[in-house]
């Protein structure tokens, strides 16, 4: 944001004349872009899960309105604001409606650091990383508030077991990020993506062995920080009815859902950012993308790419897997990743001392040949996806059905 | 009751949590009223009698045939069984011989009936834990076989099809091929079903080892069918106490052996009921193979007077043993008719089996017992 400030003065005279007003109005401006384009985005997110829930479940999904249905996010969501915001009579009634906001703003709040390109980034703050956790910190609040307020047992439970997920899965996920920020060197977002390059085997992900784990634990820790399936306890609607919002209806339940599908994108684009090369161009260097504004937009249509097959990927898992019992959720995070995570970090520090002793070749090397791992691990996925098909395919058919 | 569990928490501070009759995994209106300290339940007591219609005291005031569709109601998702447990208990008071054929249809029916059922209870057990797909392609398989039925007696889940005396509809031209092209499919597509969720770690993870109900526990409980199969008891109607044309055909009974933890948790009574539609699979390809020609109904006088006395007829449902004691007094209408169904059973065994278990365990045993609301109450 500041070195396009910087160019912005030197193009337009009244940025010169008046810096304080045109700084706020660029940061205003850009706040309003991006929460239109987020909601633009986490919309057709829920569609996009519809669809493809429908396609997993050999049934179609919303097609009604728009081309295949894909308005339908919007017919939901203006249904939602019309609908009466209902509030039980024993809840806390104040607390039930403050609720939502801090759910909302944990989401939103990251969207400030997540960079789309060398300049399109709210701030690149120094701590990055650290805030990042800090605000998505505080949807744990909203959702407990919520629990509480409602006032139901069935709420309570589901805010009861958001808190101790959230908080110990953070932990988890924390220890995953620090691993990459090491050979990084830096907390702010925009460091660590210049760190990477725009080839696969450029970036973080295969820098080493403990990167490479730490992709795989931060993916999980975070599914289990945005409450997602087979993590998505606080909201089992088998158990616990609905979770923590179970009583809402109307807005507040619309803001629930939209800060949980927005909350994938921060998924996906947290592990683009740090793990998979960001914006990066392959085969442009830093310079090159900073001084083209197109090739600072095809940074952005890169950099949402990964994100959006990385959300696939949660929403396919959503459908697939069944869920587990609330002690072996906190199992799994207090006896298996915290311990991995922290032998991650060790690992990250050792590699680096070990990085600087040994000839370059034998780094790359290892690169590619995680790369390799990784592609053979992407390849695998694929081609029992492909198999799962074909045999589907050679089934008979039924022609007196339909 | 209710006062006295209230005035228990209050003194050990523990929370009373009501579960049902509006719960989506209750799986019908039952209640459950849970004592426990957070997650981790004390025990759960069953509250049934939400969705008692009084079939039994209807049957008092019908004629013996009119009470058939009665019986359909009593388990809708394996109406099958219901007709045919009615059926044999006034064929035994009747004394009358059923057709072969009759006998052979009956078995193709119920054994149809039964994996559409088991595919609702697996189904339902894995959406239970989390996983909403597997339902949904049961469902699936589900509807295939209500097309097979409603094209053999135009209903498509109260079918009112076993009559007394025989059977309502013989095969429609081309039916037998098309149950057998559903046979092939329904095979490999078991297998996806396999990979999808009955070997899913995580499912196992959830069901070895949750809710051990162990034989003799089983047997004092009276529970039947899978669920006490899947406590390791070698016991099956089909095969111990034969009854319709089941003699002919060869099968193996499918018992719980521990597979993935303890012998009697929940994923033994899943797998039991996995192997079992298999196990259907062979029966229906025998009966169409051997199906018999002639008569589709028995002779019956005009009037059903049955002689003054009493009989039992009892089959192997989808549940377990689903009896009819039905007593005559000599008049065209039943003077007793007691249903014995093994829903109650099963039900009745969650208050013992629950202690200690945690909530989400809960959902998983009472979809593991595969109860329904209408069994238990009638």
């Amino acid at each position: 944001m500041g070195d396009f400030f910087e160019y912005l003065k030197s193009q337009w005279s009244f940025a010169q004349e008046h810096p304080a007003l045109a700084f706020f109005l660029l940061v205003v401006g850009y706040g309003i872009v991006m929460i239109g384009f987020f909601s633009a985005f986490a919309g057709p997110v829920t569609w996009v899960e519809r669809r493809v829930a429908g396609r997993m479940q050999c049934r179609i999904g919303p097609n009604r309105v728009g081309p295949h249905g894909f308005l339908q996010w919007l017919a939901d969501g203006l249904k939602n604001f019309l609908k009466e915001d209902l509030i039980p009579n024993a809840a806390d009634k104040i607390l039930f409606r403050i609720a939502v906001y801090p759910v909302f703003a944990g989401v939103f709040l990251t969207f400030v650091v997540l960079p789309l390109g060398p300049w399109i980034v709210g701030a690149d703050l120094s701590v990055g990383v650290v805030y990042l956790l800090a605000v998505t910190a505080l949807v744990v609040t909203g959702i407990i508030m919520s629990g509480w307020a409602s006032n139901s047992k069935w709420s309570l439970l589901g805010g009861i077991r958001s808190a101790a997920q959230m908080v110990s899965y953070e932990v988890a996920a924390g220890m995953a990020l620090l691993t990459a920020i090491i050979p990084a060197g830096s907390l702010s977002f925009q460091d660590i993506i210049e760190h990477q390059g725009g080839w696969p085997w450029q970036w973080l992900v295969v820098y080493s062995p403990a990167t490479f784990l730490a992709f795989f634990v931060y993916f999980t820790a975070s599914l289990a920080e945005g409450n997602r399936t087979p993590f998505d306890l606080p909201e089992a609607e088998s158990e616990l009815v609905a979770g923590y919002n179970t009583e809402y209806s109307g807005m507040r339940f619309l803001f629930f859902a939209f800060a949980e599908w927005a909350n994938l994108y921060v998924i996906g684009a947290v592990i683009t950012a740090v793990f998979l090369g960001g914006w990066r161009i392959p085969g442009v260097d830093i310079a090159t993308q900073t001084n083209n504004i197109w090739l600072q937009f095809a940074g952005a249509a890169i950099f949402l790419t990964k994100a959006s097959v990385l959300v696939f990927v949660t929403i396919w898992l959503r459908w697939t897997l069944p869920r587990l019992r609330v002690d072996q959720l906190m199992l799994m995070c207090w006896k298996y990743f915290v311990p991995f995570g922290i032998g991650l970090v060790v690992l990250s520090l050792f590699w680096q001392v070990l990085a600087a002793a040994v000839p370059t070749w034998v780094t790359s090397a290892i690169s590619v040949l995680l790369t390799l791992a990784g592609a053979a691990l992407v390849a695998g996925m694929f081609w029992r996806a492909w198999y799962n098909i074909r045999a589907g395919k050679d089934a008979p058919v039924y022609t007196w059905l339909i | 009751m209710e006062n006295a569990l209230n005035k228990q928490a209050v003194s050990d501070d523990l929370m009373i949590l009501n579960m049902g009759p509006q719960h989506p995994s209750t799986h019908g209106v039952i209640r459950f009223v849970i004592t426990g300290d957070g997650e981790v339940m004390q025990r759960a007591v069953p509250h049934v009698g939400y969705l008692h219609r009084g079939i039994e005291k209807l049957a008092e005031g019908l004629p013996y045939p009119s009470f058939v569709p009665f019986t359909d109601r009593v388990d809708y998702l394996a109406a099958m069984f219901a007709n045919h447990g009615y059926a044999m208990a006034v064929e035994r008071l009747l004394g009358i011989e059923v057709p072969r054929r009759a006998e052979y249809l009956r078995v193709i029916v119920s054994e149809l009936n039964r994996i559409a059922s088991h595919l609702i209870g697996v189904g339902a057990m894995a959406m239970d834990i989390g996983a909403f797909t597997p339902f949904l392609h049961g469902i699936r398989e589900r509807e295939k076989l209500n097309d097979i039925i409603e094209e053999l007696c135009g209903a498509r889940l109260t079918y009112n099809y076993i009559r007394v005396g025989g059977v309502s509809f013989d095969f429609p031209q081309g039916l037998d091929a098309k149950i057998r092209a559903f046979l092939d499919t329904f095979e490999p597509l078991m297998e996806e079903f396999d990979r999808l969720i009955t070997v899913n770690e995580i499912l196992v993870k959830r069901c070895a080892n949750v809710a051990v109900i162990d034989a003799e526990t089983a047997k004092s409980y009276g529970l039947v069918g899978p669920n006490l199969r899947g406590s390791g008891v070698d016991w099956d109607l089909r095969r111990d106490l034969p009854y319709s044309a089941y003699p002919d055909f060869e099968f193996n009974v499918c018992l719980g052996r521990g597979f993935r933890g303890t012998l009697g948790d929940a994923y033994d009574r899943f797998i039991v009921r996995v192997q079992e539609m298999q196990e259907s699979v062979k029966i229906i390809r025998q009966a169409l193979d051997g199906l018999p020609e002639g008569e589709i109904k028995g002779k019956l006088p005009r009037k059903l007077k049955p002689a003054k006395g009493e009989a039992y007829g009892a089959v192997e449902s989808a549940r377990g043993e689903l009896g009819y004691h039905v007593i005559s007094d000599g008049t065209d209408k039943p003077y007793r008719v007691k249903i014995r169904a093994g829903s109650f059973n099963a039900t009745s065994i969650v208050e013992h089996a629950s202690r200690g278990l945690m909530i989400a365990d809960l959902v998983v045993l009472i979809a593991s017992l595969d109860v329904i609301a209408p069994e238990i109450d009638r």
